[in-house]
């Protein structure tokens, strides 16, 4: 491998919110990617195949286990969204300054966390 | 460092040329995750319950049928995206990132192919 010049490494700079929701947008989009497209093709799978494997499905999802996996996945689908969303805008060029960005990189984090609250207080409402 | 020059290439100093199709195919296929995915979200909180029947008939109607097949399209590509980058992060030595990419296209193809079949299996009513 060539000797390339690598990135600052992380322990010289202060943690701050544009960080955290760095290394956040990464970690929600590969866990759903590892976990959570298995859980989707699981679910689609035990559909195609007829009432007994959705029974199947259905008692381990509904499970203390399964319900801490898909509360688990429901997290970070809506932390990814909201942080993309964000990525779109700093794509445009928008939001460096230092104030905006702390606020956006705050305001997408909290939201996801009230998105993800306001989903499964739907689904347990109806 | 100027436009690269052909040894400087071979030597993997210069650019690969195909730097923005994967940043851009990221995007579009981000777009679709985001519209596709909260499709599927109002599915599941206006759905009046998640049962086998309620579901099975949802999923096979032609429109459902092709925006969830679309969503599985999509979120692995997506995937099969995002899942590159962290490999080329983090994995340095050439021969376990071939490994692992290996991995991740069998993953990334054999999954979206067993979701777009689980879905045709749905909508041409086979399985009801």
């Amino acid at each position: 491998m060539a000797a390339r010049p690598l990135s600052p490494h992380l322990s010289i700079w202060k943690w701050g919110p544009h960080m955290l929701v760095s290394i956040l947008h990464r970690v929600s989009g590969d866990g759903m990617a590892l976990v959570g497209l298995p859980v989707l093709l699981w679910w689609l799978g035990a559909l195609a195949s007829g009432p007994d494997a959705y029974a199947t499905f259905q008692e381990q999802a509904t499970s203390w286990y399964g319900t801490v996996v898909l509360v688990g996945l429901s997290w970070p689908f809506f932390n990814h969204m909201c942080s993309g969303l964000r990525h779109f805008v700093l794509d445009m060029g928008a939001g460096f300054e230092l104030d905006t960005n702390r606020t956006w990189s705050m305001g997408s984090m909290i939201a996801a966390v009230i998105l993800t609250v306001a989903f499964w207080a739907a689904i347990f409402q109806a | 460092m100027g436009n690269g020059t052909s040894i400087g290439k071979v030597r993997g100093l210069g650019i690969a040329q195909e730097g923005a199709h994967h940043w851009l195919v990221q995007r579009f296929t981000a777009i679709g995750n985001l519209l596709l995915g909260l499709y599927l979200v109002f599915a599941f909180i206006f759905l009046p319950d998640l049962s086998y029947t309620t579901v099975v008939g949802w999923i096979s109607g032609p429109v459902q049928a092709t925006a969830v097949a679309l969503f599985v399209f999509s979120t692995f590509w997506h995937a099969r995206l995002g899942l590159q980058v962290l490999i080329e992060d983090y994995v340095h030595s050439a021969g376990n990132k071939f490994a692992a990419m290996t991995a991740l296209n069998l993953f990334t193809f054999a999954g979206g192919a067993f979701g777009l079949f689980a879905i045709a299996r749905l909508a041409l009513g086979v399985a009801a």
